[in-house]
Order: structure tokens, then sequence, then C-alpha cells
């Protein structure tokens, strides 16, 4: 017998499944609609590739998971698409989203299925693309894209299915393995095969499954394979959860904030491991599911199997639904499952249960009393946080120390709500406060990170500004000592080669220092100056822009305006005097000399997707931005105009080369320009 | 269709917070019988009167805070503190002793602090502590136990018990010194000589006549909570398994500097009751496990210092408050290892 480990915490609530499980499985029949929202899963949603109008087949792929994180839909039957559009979803906010609506044309006719007689001719990526498309996704509830969650690159070594169904009255799962017990250790070898031979292979199982543990040891024995083995768990609630499964079968913790798979672990439900295998011997798509139709206000329960998108309403009517004795209407199970608010909502691919408990079963929820910190919700949890403790955070707002006391880490089981005497609502205080934190920390980041571009721009100004001052100071001195070595008749001493000049002491510095420096950092410098001058400029006249009606703040910028042009001219001018040893030298030359290794690395496309990237931000900002904010509209659409002037010189000058180069230094100064306006549009988001 | 939303979970458990209290005021049944047993029906008295002065304040103040009457009443909590402190007061105490610590517990200790759940000590020992600070004279005077009582003198029946309280007539020859009196000023007699020549002791067992019964009582009242899970074993094994480590280390062979053997100490005074239905008090104590089993242990030792050092003769009240004190103290370096964590941080969350 396998060494099990016990949890902390955990409840044990009456089960109710037996009410479930005294009729056979069956199929529901077609209903006449057919609801698909494109997101039925953990992540981005699918975007749709059909038409209203358009004949589609059962099993057709009809909107697809591009992203990352996402999973592909299909059509559940075959029909016409008669509407894309947002329809009532299965959530707990009862918050409407895009469906796909197909009218079924009652032929349910298949389409074309790529099936796979031996997977161990391909390789994993190419199983895992099949899994990815079949649009499977953890059906115990999270519905986590499971292709994602089996590519992961880490060496697997423990492959855990779950059959453990702890939560009350669900009996899915169980009516899965005792139906389709050899089907599914077929689907443990396949997903053994994808992830390269897993050390161990855990099936737990609540023992509150007889039957089910049953068909799962005689199904591993007839597939002998070794490594595999059906562990009965105790019964206790939420054995289930994935961070307590991992604890009972293996006795390690998954550390906070971790996955399991940097333990070397891989969870996978049991309906799941079977839907993967199905898509890769049949390519069959998960439209379908075994859903469990329980609670006292149904005349018949039992597990049904439904086509997803199939609407609530029409499961409640094919099973005697009495919504007079009914306290609620769920999807999923009574401790995690959420109540239903409208039931034209579908079936997706993560119901597992509906439940509508009679008010004998579940009576409403009873006003809660205070608090009096007895301890029985620290005693339930599984995940050894001190629930009261967080409740008074949760009420007091303390975000600090709710994250100190591992909110985040709370898995929303409910088993404390469940042993409250007072009955207070404690995982709803959970939630509520972890949408507040998380809310909180978005608006953090944002504002820090306008704190920090503005902090950065201080710092620059200031550094410039000593940089300035440094020069002044140096070349004063050096103009002082070179009157004093003139006026000192010092015989024998050659005078500096350029002395004759007599020009302004702060060129002979110049030409002083070019004699040591080579000229082109002294150019590059000087160009910094001048661009960081124009920057100030064009910074100061889109100031002044905004200024226009309070005339005393426009006068000082004016006057600054004044200023940072005489330090332009003053750079132009110094520029202008360098050594000509070289050829001409201007800003352009020197920024060309600049951009020149960039640009050799970079291929003309790379420029021309990032200005196309600068223009659909500026565009999205100029959508974005107060319609009353005239001068930033009017700001933003210089900008959109430069940068698409820029995309079409880019365009024109074709291959990287001298020319794209010499056209970007130009555009150099209108980069600036473009920069600015739109930092000083961020700016005054920052502060609105 | 119109349907409820409502959050998860969406079972419950039957419990509630006034069937937790209506099991406390159940498992105070045995030590109240050992009680009228032994020292005649004036606890009876005290604890009815003290439950209504509760009841009454108790409404008074929702009333006035404009909180559902009924709804708050249901909760058991003002009973509770009334048994708590009339199981705790001298029997024959008069009656405005009852009335004044009653109302102090449920006006002051609980009711200012925003009521159940928010009182930072426990009330029935706010109640009793300023009791014995305000009249130490009457809080001090214990009837004699059934089994001590002289030749020509009989328990108090019902009615002379009301007269006493009431009119309060004279009865000196009816109270004396309870057992930790005894050790408390036993003048450089040993252990031994103590229990060979009080009558107190001839009459009893280990503990003083009638008292190691009445804890006994409480002791398996208490065992009856634990047994249904109204609280859990940490506080009061702690506060009894230290109290016991204090009483035999200092023990010192019986001589005449003993403080009383562990069996004397467990079973003396107030020990039991404050083991199960005081220090267990889940509003004011420690949260955690190890928060508890400091919180108990704390309590055992304090409890056994002011009883052989200090100038009261019993100490549960002030051990209790003290370490009321310290429980959010506890709580804040006792946080326990949450799940996926190296190790608790203490103070900070794990």
């Amino acid at each position: 017998m396998r060494k099990l480990w016990d949890i902390p915490g955990g409840i044990h609530p009456p089960e109710h499944k037996e009410q479930s499980l005294g009729r056979s499985l069956i199929d529901l029949p077609l209903p006449p609609i057919i609801v698909l929202p494109v997101s039925q899963h953990l992540g981005a949603p699918a975007e749709p590739i059909v038409a209203v109008g358009d004949k589609v087949l059962k099993g057709q792929l009809i909107a697809s998971g591009n992203e990352t994180i996402s999973a592909n839909v299909h059509a559940s039957t075959s029909g016409i698409v008669i509407a894309i559009e947002e329809r009532p979803l299965p959530h707990p906010s009862g918050m409407n989203g895009l469906c796909i609506v197909i009218e079924p044309d009652g032929a349910d006719q298949w389409t074309e299925l790529p099936s796979c007689n031996d997977y161990r001719q391909l390789e994993p990526p190419a199983l895992l693309e099949r899994i990815q498309a079949a649009g499977i996704a953890g059906m115990g509830g999270a519905g986590f894209p499971t292709a994602v969650k089996l590519g992961s690159p880490l060496k697997i070594e423990t492959l855990i299915v779950n059959g453990t169904e702890c939560e009350p009255y669900i009996t899915a799962d169980d009516m899965l393995m005792q139906t389709q017990a050899t089907d599914i250790v077929r689907g443990i070898e396949l997903l053994s095969f994808l992830l390269k031979e897993p050390r161990e292979i855990l099936i737990g199982i609540e023992d509150n499954k007889p039957r089910a543990i049953a068909a799962m040891e005689s199904a591993v024995k007839e597939a002998g394979n070794e490594g595999m083995e059906v562990i009965a768990l105790p019964t206790k609630y939420p054995s289930g959860g994935e961070k307590q499964l991992v604890q009972m079968l293996t006795g390690r913790e998954i550390p906070s904030g971790k996955l399991p798979a940097q333990l070397g672990i891989v969870c996978q439900n049991v309906a799941t491991v079977l839907a993967a295998y199905r898509a890769v011997r049949f390519g069959e798509p998960l439209f379908e599911r075994i859903t469990t139709v329980t609670g006292e206000a149904f005349t018949e329960q039992r597990n049904v199997k439904v086509r997803v998108g199939t609407p609530i309403s029409f499961v409640l009517r094919a099973h005697g639904y009495d919504p007079k004795h009914a306290s609620r209407l769920v999807m999923g199970g009574p401790m995690m499952g959420f109540s239903i608010i409208n039931p034209e909502a579908p079936v997706i691919k993560t119901t597992n249960c509906l439940l509508a408990p009679s008010l004998q079963e579940s009576p409403p929820p009873q006003p809660p009393q205070a608090c009096i910190r007895c301890g029985l919700c620290a005693e339930a949890c599984p995940a050894s946080l001190l629930p009261q403790q967080l409740y008074w955070y949760a009420r007091a707002e303390d975000q600090e120390k709710l994250k100190a006391h591992n909110l985040f880490d709370c898995i929303e089981c409910g088993a404390c709500s469940y042993v409250c005497p007072s009955h207070i609502p404690l995982v709803q205080f959970y939630r509520a406060a972890k949408g507040d934190i998380r809310r909180h920390d978005i608006d953090k980041k944002h504002s820090d990170r306008a704190r920090k571009r503005f902090e950065l721009h201080k710092e620059r100004i200031e550094a410039e500004k000593a940089a300035r001052a440094k020069a002044r100071e140096e070349a004063q001195a050096k103009a002082k000592q070179r009157n004093r070595e003139k006026a000192a008749p010092t015989a024998g001493k050659k005078a500096p080669p350029n002395d004759a000049n007599d020009k302004a002491s702060l060129v002979a510095d110049a030409v002083a220092k070019a004699k040591q420096a080579p000229v082109t950092d002294q150019k590059a410098k000087l160009e910094r100056k001048l661009l960081s001058a124009n920057d100030r400029l064009s910074k100061l006249k889109q100031k002044l822009l905004e200024t226009e009606h309070s005339p005393d703040q426009a006068d000082a910028i004016r006057a600054r305006i004044k200023e940072a042009e005489l330090v332009s001219e003053a750079v132009r001018n110094q520029l202008a005097e360098l050594p000509k040893d070289k050829a001409p030298v201007t800003p352009k030359a020197l920024a060309v000399d600049a951009v020149k290794p960039e640009q050799a690395a970079e291929p003309s496309d790379a420029l021309q997707n990032e200005l196309q990237q600068q223009l659909v931000l500026t565009r999205k900002k100029l959508a974005d931005i107060d319609p009353a904010d005239h001068d930033g509209a009017a700001a933003l659409q210089l900008a959109i105009n430069v940068i698409v002037q820029k995309l079409e010189n880019a365009k024109t000058q074709g291959p990287a080369g001298t020319s794209t180069a010499t056209e970007r230094a130009s555009n150099i100064e209108s980069d600036a320009i473009t920069a600015a306006m739109a930092r000083t549009l961020d700016k005054d988001k920052v502060q609105d | 269709m119109a349907l409820p939303q409502i959050t998860s979970p969406h079972a419950h458990s039957q419990n509630s917070t006034g069937d937790v209290m209506r099991l406390v005021l159940l498992a105070t049944l045995p030590g109240l019988i050992a009680l009228t047993h032994f020292f005649g029906p004036g606890t009876l008295y005290n604890i009815v009167l003290a439950s209504i002065t509760a009841v009454t304040c108790e409404a008074a103040v929702l009333k006035l805070r404009q909180r559902p009457v009924a709804f708050y009443l249901r909760d058991y909590s003002a009973l509770v503190t009334a048994v708590l402190l009339g199981l705790a007061l001298p029997p024959y105490c008069p009656w405005w002793i009852v009335v004044v610590g009653t109302s102090t517990a449920i006006l002051l200790a609980k009711h200012l602090y925003g009521g159940l759940g928010y009182n930072p000590f426990n009330p029935a020992m706010v109640g009793y502590v300023v009791l014995l600070i305000s009249f130490p004279i009457d809080m001090t005077q214990w009837a004699l136990p059934r089994t001590v009582l002289e030749e020509g003198q009989t328990m108090m029946g019902p009615l002379s018990a009301l007269a006493r309280m009431w009119l309060e007539t004279p009865v000196d020859a009816y109270s004396g010194a309870t057992p930790l009196d005894l050790f408390k000023h036993h003048d450089g007699e040993t252990v031994q000589q103590i229990y060979a020549s009080e009558a107190l002791f001839l009459e009893a067992r280990w503990a003083g006549a009638g008292w190691e019964w009445v804890n006994l009582g409480f002791l398996a009242g208490g065992v009856y909570l634990l047994y249904k899970k109204v609280f859990t074993w940490h506080t009061p094994v702690s506060m009894l398994l230290s109290l016991g480590l204090m009483a035999a280390f200092f023990y010192d062979g019986g001589s005449s500097n003993s403080g009383g053997s562990p069996i004397f100490h467990w079973l003396s005074g107030g020990t039991m009751l404050g083991a199960f239905f005081i220090a267990t008090d889940p509003v004011t104590s420690a949260t955690s496990r190890r928060g508890k089993l400091i919180f108990g242990a704390t309590i055992g030792v304090l409890l056994y210092i002011i009883r052989t050092w200090g100038n009261y003769p019993d100490a549960v009240a002030f051990a209790v408050l003290l370490m009321n004190f310290a429980a959010p103290f506890i709580d804040y370096y006792t946080v326990p290892r949450g799940y996926g964590h190296e190790k608790s941080r203490p103070g900070r969350g794990s």
C-alpha cells in the first residue's frame, strides 16, 4: 500500500452523490439552438473564423485560439451560423460575452476528422498540436488549456490523474471512470508518452467511489503498465484541489506562486485525459461532455452527455426542473460552483454539474452574525491560513496585512464559510479583497511607471545643466590661463597653433580639446547637446501651446524658449567651427555616423516595423485622448503625420544603406519632437 | 425565470453560534450541580439573577445601538457571560454584587468595545475583577461545604438563602476559609500537617471538601465540550500542564514553604472552570494552535504565581485578563506556516 499524506484542515460535507448515480448515462437530445461562447477556457478568447450565414459541420473549427494561452472552439452539431453576438455567459457575474449561435439542421453531419492509429509514430510537438487543435481545456472546472499545461519544457517525473471529484453532488467523473476506464487508461498512456515517460503515474480517486476505483484498477491491470497505480484517497473535501492532491499523493507542497511542473509534477483531470486521447486517436474536438444534473428540484437526477453550447434551460426542461422548489441554480458543485442568473446561458467545456437544490437541501443563506474568533475556519483551512484574521483585514481593507497573511494562497474552496457558526460569507470577502488588491496593484504599476519616467526626465535635465555649467567654468579657466600666458613674455615657448586667430576663448578651447580627443568624439558630444537642446525647445513650445490661456506663464515660457534657442544656436556654432580635417561636419552627418552601426545590424524591415508600431501606438493614443483636449489631439495628429512620412521614406528607400541612415538622421529632430509630445501627453494623462 | 445570485459555498454545516453557546451552557451543569450540592442554592440564585441582569442590559444596549434585539439575543453570548460570572461569585453574596458585576461585564467589557466578537477582555472576568477589587470582603467569603458543617449547623434552605442575599442577614458561622486560603496562611505548617489538622482536608480526598468535586464537575463538562469540538485541546491542556509543572517544581517535598501539590492546584478554586470555560473563550484568546499553547501555558504559570506569592487567594481572573492583553501579541508571532511556504515569518504571515 502506498504511503499517503494528510492535508491540514478539510471538511466532510454530506456527499449527496447517490442522487445522480441511480440512473444510467444517456445522451441529451439535440437542442433547438446551440450557443458557443468564444471564451470557455482560461486565457484569451478564441477569434471567430466563421460568418453569419455560414453552414458549419459537427466538429468544425469555428473560432480559433490564436494566443499562447487560448483554446479553439468547434461546432457541436451541423447547422447554420445565425448570429455572432453578445449573449449571457455562464459566469459568476452573469455578464454577456461573444457567442457563435448555430441553428442545428438536425442532420448532425460530421466534418472530416484526422484520425491516427498509432500515436507513437508522432513526435510530442505533433501530438501537442493535435490536442491544441481539438480545443481541449481542463474539464475539472478551471478550464486551463491542456496543450499549454502539457507543453511545459520541464522534465516531468510524476503524472497525477485527478479522479477525486471531492465536491458533493457531482458524479460526472465517477460515471466517466465507470463507463470508459479503458479509454481513460489509453489516454494516460498517451500523456505518459507525450511527457517522455514520467517515473510514476498516480491515479487518485476518493474512496467513496468504489465502482470507479474497481473499473480503473481492472483497466490498469489489463493495460499491464507497471508504473501506473490507482490510489484510493480518504474522502475529505478539498482533496481534489491540485495543490491538495499533490500533497496527499507525494507529501510535497507546491511552493507559493509556482506551478506543479516546477516540481516535476503534472495534474490532469480524468475527463481531460480522455478528451486528449480522443483528440489524438480520432481527431475528435472537445464539444461534448458528461454533466451531472442533480438536486431535489429536478424530478430526474442523472448524468447526461451534453453538447457544449446547449442552453441550460433546455437541460433543465429535460430533467423536470421545478423552479418553485429550487433554492438556487448552480453551475459546478455546492462548494465552489457559482449561481446561474440567466438559464439561457449555455453549457460549456467546464460544466461538470448543474445543481438545483431544494430549499431543504440548501436553505437561503442566513444573516451573518459577529465573528467570535472560534477558529473553526482555521481548523478547516487546507492552506493553513487564518481565515478569521483575513476576514478582519478584509473588512478593514488592510491590503498589506492581507498579503502578509497569504490571501493569494487561498484556493477559495469554501471550507471556512462552510464551518463558520456565525454564517459569515468568508470566501466572498476574500474574493472581493483579491479583486481590490489586483486593481490596486495595476494602478500602482501605472503610477510607478509615470513617476519613474518623470524622475529620469528630471535627472537628464539636471545632468545637462551640470554639464553646461562645468563646460563654461572650464572654458573660462582656460581662457584666463591663456591670457596670463600671453601677458607674461615667456621666451622659447611655442604658442598654440591656432593662437594667432585669437578667436573666442570657447572656440580655442574646443580646438585645444580637438587635438587630444578624436574629433568624432567631440562632434558626437556636441551633437547630443544640440539634440537635447532641440528637444527642450520643442517641449517648451508644446508647453507654450498648452498655457496660452495664462499670460504670466506663457511669458515665462517664452523667455525660456529664447534661452533654449540661444543655447541651441551656440552649440550649432561650436559644431560649425570644429576643425574641418574630415568631411564637413554637420549634425546630419554626425547622426549618420551614430546611426550607421545600428543600421547595419537592423534591416530596414525592422525599421518599418518599428515605425508601424509607433504609428499604431500613436493612433491608439489619439483615439483614447479626451475629446476636449484639442491641443493634445493636434499634437498627436502632427506626430502621426511625421511617422507616416518617415514610413513612406523608409519604404521608398528600400534596403539598409547610407541613404536610409541619412534619412533617419534627418528624422532625429522630428523624432525628438514626437517623443516630447508623447511625453507631455502621457504626463497629462497621469495627472488626470 | 428569476434566479437568485448567491455566492459559493452553497452548502453550510448545521452549527451556529447559538448552538455553540448552548453547548457551553449545558457543559456547566456538572460543575453547577456539585456547587449546589456542597454549598447550597446560592450559586443557582447568582446565576438566575446574573442572567436576568445580563439579558436586560444586552437588550437595552442593542436597542440603544439600534441593532435587532431578538436576533442578537439568540446568540446566547450574554447568557454565557452571566452563567460564568454567577458560577464564579461566592454563594449568598449580596444581590447588588451580582447586578453590579454582570452589568459591568455586559456594558463595560462587552458593548463599549463593540459587542460580541470585539471585546478584548473576557467580560465575565472583567466583572469579577471589578467586584473583587471594589468589594474584597464580600467577594472572599465562601460558604462552608456541606460535609464540614459542625453539630447544629445545617445547609441554608432556599428561603434563608434568599433572605441572606436580599436582606444581608449575617451568617458568619456558615462561611469560612477556602482550601486556597488555608494554604496561603498556613503559618509554618507542612502540607501533611495542614491535611491532618483542617476539617476541609480531613473530609476530602485530594484538594479540600467540595472543591475537588466542583472542579471534577467542570473537568467533565470541559471534556464534553472538547468531544463536541467546541474548542481544541491546546489552551486547557497547556494551562493545566504548566500549572501542574509549576506546582511540582515548587512542591518542595511538602515542606512549610510548599505551595501545594499539582493535584491540589488542579482541583482547587476556579482551576477547571478557568481552564475549560474562561481561558477557552475564543474572542479573547490567541488564534493559532501554537498561539493557544503559549496562551494557555502562560495562564497556568501566572495562576500559580499569583496564587502562591500574590495577595489574592485565587487568580484565574487576573491570569486570564493579563493574557487577554497579550493575545494580539501572541497572534502576531504565531502565524502558522501556510501551504507552499518554507516557514512561518513571525509577525508578517508565513
